[in-house]
């Protein structure tokens, strides 16, 4: 939805995207989920009285790849800054964040949107720590888990410049597979790895002047940030049309209400009072360091994308949806490196196997047949010692058993008949014990073509081969 | 050996290596002189009597040559954490906090061989230049107890002064281990911004602390630091470099160092003690060698508002993980907006809460500029003058304040007047030199007076040869001992 007749809507975002470093941000802690409340601490990021952030290379090193994977602006010199607030998920009542100067500034994202390329630029991305959890409501009591406090986090800014809630949506869609694909976050939203907050403001069609730019957070899935800047567009157009002013707020999306509550407005924000961290140096990022990183870049998912449409000759929603995880990605081009059928490979790979992994919520690198094995399968269909139809059936066998193409078809007996006598005796079985079916054929009732052979392929126990059925029918049936 | 607690750590060192003395004579000796003096000088917070007892029977078992503070008791100021031990900052609102480490200097000094004897009294937070405002009572100058020894580092100057302890660690912000250093006859260093760890030091301007040692000689700072100093990588503006070898030229003397005096001095309503102080030690530099000559030094006016500004800013900062929510004291509520308010408003005392209001201010949307960024520019400002006068001259010398040690109360009720005393102590630490304060003499009054020297970044070994030099010429230790004691 736009901003309807008028108006023109402007989106904002804002990602924070934990990164997947083997310790938090300002101490050496590990940086791991799921462990027992308060055990994955330290004086550092308990911010104990004395301690002392030291900053995590490791993530700097990813938010570089990061920074230089959206063609930002990698900035030599950086600086960490405070800012203040007071809340008791933040143990020092200050987070360590960027300000003034980011690790990375400028940069863009591209995505699709029906069928037109959009580019989104972006405002900087920088580096923070994460705060800890509060657990609410045990007897009265309100209780902190510190073990995610000091998580690395990177923070994506964009300018606002996206039009649609669609477009928002596939954006983060997109900085999500580009994410995924540096292997720097998981980016799963509904549990928090990847957060979104969004500003959104209407602009009268014309006027250049941005109106008044409200805030939703708690987006915890690209569906809520759709319907949460879908009812807020509304309500401001509506608000604007009877003649009202939008009042800078800020809310939170009630997925389950799928209604906006309102949080805080203008009039009580946070003077942060950012400065400059006297604790931490400049963070001094040299040409070497950059460079490093840039080798860690693996292709990314639009280059990726058109690659597989120019070099496997696939359809763009092909190769969109083999390339949506590298994973997916790396297997399909296994397999069609294999087999040299690259389309056929693709045709296998999004029936087969992604229906089979959407099933059971596995992963790929789990998966039970291999890119050998599957093109081992696609080797012996083609060869014709298995059916295309019979080929399914050795496809879900081989998961079941893990065993290869050759092996499962043998142990099923599912070897193609391609011995035109024997098929020929068959057909004469069908066409003895169906005299009505044949009569009415022959009276021009032509569609029975595929029954006869649905009746000799499951005579067949499914081993004939449905071409070479319809040919020997044909062929007896008199024409 | 009665008499061994008012020893240099020098002196102890070779007692030791002679075989002369134990360390648990010493410590048993300095835990005498505590048990007799400090109950007037209220230096110390917490003896650790039982521990360091401990610590100095298992020394006695090694080789005293082996360790380079082998058997030196030393105190602690109670803002630097000591694991397991209570660590208050002389405030109410960290309660009976024991830290679950020790701080880096506390790591060190124990492995150099020394032993940490208790905790000192200072100004709350580190916040003052009298002690007067610490939460558990004040401290009274050794030399005469109706005046102040100094702060913010006052139990730890006045434990040396007194002789209840060979040494002790202080910290220095904006002057607080070189002023009551002045103030108590003894002698105190601040090292090169970063030259030792802040880790485990309770920050109150992260910018500006340094940890330093305190003690009865140019020597004992000299062995101190070079234990203490040196890169740590729990601290990330400590310096990469190791810290220059401080011992052996130490007492190469004055003859090929060249000395200046700020030009601006003259502007300043001296107090004539430490106006003589200060000449008594240029004619001494003349007889030795060069005479000083006088260097601009613009800015130092404006140093103290600088100073202020940021120190402040930061320490708003710093001291907002008080809340009540983790340790410390907590004031218990029905809301978590009324549970901050009402712990930290009885929790800190006031002179932290006009420090916190103050650089909340000048952090604040539409002030930050004014203030706070115009602060930072006159930093640099300062830092360039410094980094000037430095290639003209070895060493800076000027008074460690304006006067000698004010009577105890004389200026609580007037904190323009307590800041202003950090005026010369200030612009070291907005600089981030090395600075250290020595006993020149005593006043009228029977008050020490000290006399600083700064050098440039990275030379604690030019600081202290100078120190050591001019320590040689005025016989301070020799010629003055504190009234009342028995030292
Ligand atoms: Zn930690």
């Amino acid at each position: 939805m736009a901003g309807g007749a008028g108006y023109v809507t402007v989106i904002g975002l804002e990602v924070h995207a934990q990164l997947l470093t083997r310790t938090k941000m300002f101490c050496r802690c590990p940086a791991a989920f799921g462990e027992e409340p308060n055990t994955m601490v330290c004086p550092v990021c308990l911010g104990l009285p004395g301690a002392l952030p030291s900053v995590n290379r490791e993530a700097v090193s990813m938010a570089v790849r990061l920074g230089l994977a959206l063609g930002c602006v990698i900035e030599r010199e950086s600086a960490f800054a405070r800012k203040n607030y007071f809340y008791p998920d933040a143990p020092r009542n200050y987070q360590i964040s960027m300000y003034d100067r980011p690790l990375c500034t400028g940069g863009s994202l591209v995505f699709e949107d029906e069928g037109t390329e959009v580019n989104v630029r972006l405002e900087r991305i920088h580096l923070e720590d994460d705060a800890g959890k509060l657990l609410h409501g045990r007897g009265g009591h309100s209780l902190i888990d510190f073990n995610r406090c000091g998580v690395p986090l990177a923070e994506i800014v964009t300018r606002p410049e996206i039009h649609s809630p669609r477009q928002a949506s596939l954006f983060l869609r997109r900085l999500r597979q580009m994410l995924r694909y540096l292997e720097i976050c998981d980016g799963n939203l509904e549990e928090g790895s990847m957060r979104v907050d969004v500003n959104v403001s209407l602009r009268r069609t014309g006027d250049d002047a941005l109106g008044t730019r409200t805030e939703i957070k708690n987006l915890n899935s690209f569906k809520a940030v759709e319907a949460g800047l879908e009812v807020e567009i509304k309500r401001q157009r509506d608000e604007l049309e009877s003649g009202g002013t939008i009042v800078q707020v800020t809310s939170l999306w009630d997925a389950r209400e799928k209604k906006l509550v309102t949080m805080r407005s203008k009039e009580r924000a946070h003077d942060y009072r950012y400065f400059p961290e006297p604790d931490l140096p400049l963070l001094i990022i040299g040409e070497g360091w950059i460079e490093e990183e840039r080798a860690k870049i693996p292709e990314l998912p639009l280059d990726r994308e058109r690659r597989f449409r120019r070099e496997y000759g696939l359809p763009a929603y092909d190769a969109g949806v083999l390339t949506a995880e590298s994973d997916i990605a790396d297997y399909y081009e296994e397999t069609a490196n294999l087999t040299g059928e690259p389309k056929t490979s693709a045709n296998w790979v999004m029936r087969d196997v992604l229906r089979e992994l959407k099933s059971t919520g596995g992963d790929i690198g789990g998966f039970p047949a291999g890119p050998a094995a599957l093109a081992g399968l696609i080797d012996l269909v083609k060869g014709g010692v298995v059916s295309n139809s019979a080929g399914a059936d050795v496809f879900a066998a081989m998961i079941e058993s893990g065993e290869s193409a050759a092996d499962a078809v043998k142990r099923l007996g599912l070897e193609c008949i391609s011995e035109v006598n024997e098929l020929e005796e068959i057909v004469d079985r069908v066409l003895e014990s169906k005299p009505d079916e044949v009569e009415r054929y022959h009276r021009g009732k032509k569609q029975l073509m595929k029954f006869f052979v649905g009746q000799v392929m499951k005579e067949s126990g499914g081993k004939a081969d449905p071409l070479i059925v319809s040919g020997i029918l044909r062929r007896k049936l008199g024409e | 050996m009665s008499g061994l607690a008012g020893k240099s750590v020098g002196e102890l060192l070779l007692l030791y290596r002679d075989g002369a003395a134990r360390p648990a004579e010493v410590v048993g000796d300095c835990l005498d002189a505590i048990d007799s003096r400090d109950r007037v000088a209220g230096a110390f917070l917490e003896v650790f009597r039982d521990e360091a007892m401990a610590r100095a029977e298992e020394l006695g078992k090694e080789d005293p040559g082996r360790l380079p503070l082998y058997g030196i008791p030393v105190a602690v100021k109670d803002n630097i954490c000591t694991c397991g031990l209570p660590t208050t900052c002389g405030s109410k609102i960290l309660g009976r906090y024991r830290p679950p480490y020790d701080a880096t200097v506390v790591e060190r000094l124990t492995a150099a061989g020394a032993i940490i004897i208790g905790k000192t009294n200072m100004d709350e937070f580190a916040m003052g230049s009298s002690n007067e405002y610490s939460a558990f009572g004040r401290v009274r100058n050794p030399w005469n107890e109706e005046y102040t020894p100094g702060g913010s580092s006052g139990g730890s100057a006045a434990a040396v002064a007194a002789g209840m302890v060979p040494a002790a660690l202080g910290s220095d912000t904006g002057g607080s281990i070189r002023q009551p250093a002045s103030f108590c006859g003894v002698t105190g260093l601040k090292g090169t911004y970063g030259r030792i760890s802040r880790y485990g030091l309770v920050a109150f301007a992260s910018s500006f602390d340094q940890i330093g040692p305190i003690a009865n000689d140019a020597e004992g700072c000299a062995l101190l630091m070079q234990a203490l100093a040196g890169p740590d990588g729990r601290d990330s503006t400590a310096i990469e470099e190791d810290c220059p070898d401080l011992l052996s030229g130490l007492d190469a003397g004055l003859a090929d160092l060249s000395f200046g005096i700020p030009e601006e001095l003259g502007s300043w309503d001296l107090d004539p003690a430490v106006a003589s102080a200060l000449d008594e030690a240029s004619r001494a530099v003349a007889a030795a060698g060069v005479a000083p000559e006088t260097v601009p030094l613009p800015g130092m006016e404006i140093s103290i508002a600088c100073y202020y500004v940021i120190a402040n800013a930061e320490a708003s900062s710093n001291l907002a993980r008080f809340d009540g929510v983790r340790y410390g004291m907590r004031e218990n509520t029905g809301s978590l907006g009324s549970l901050y308010a009402l712990t930290r408003t009885a929790g800190f005392g006031e002179e932290v809460k006009r420090r916190i209001l103050l650089g909340t201010y000048v952090l604040s949307a539409g002030y930050y500029d004014a203030y706070y960024s115009k602060a930072l520019s006159v930093r640099e400002m300062i830092r360039k003058a410094y980094g000037a006068v430095f290639s003209r001259i070895d060493l800076l010398m000027l008074p460690v304040t304006p006067g000698q040690a004010f009577l105890l109360g004389e200026k609580l009720d007037d904190p323009v007047s307590m800041y202003l005393s950090d005026i010369f102590t200030t612009p070291a630490n907005i600089a981030g030199l090395p600075a250290i304060s020595i006993p020149a003499g005593l006043s009228a009054d029977g008050l020490p007076v000290g006399v600083q020297l700064v050098a440039a970044a990275g030379r604690e070994d030019v600081l202290l040869r100078g120190a050591r030099g001019l320590e040689k010429l005025f016989r301070f230790r020799e010629r003055s001992v504190p009234g009342g004691g028995d030292a």
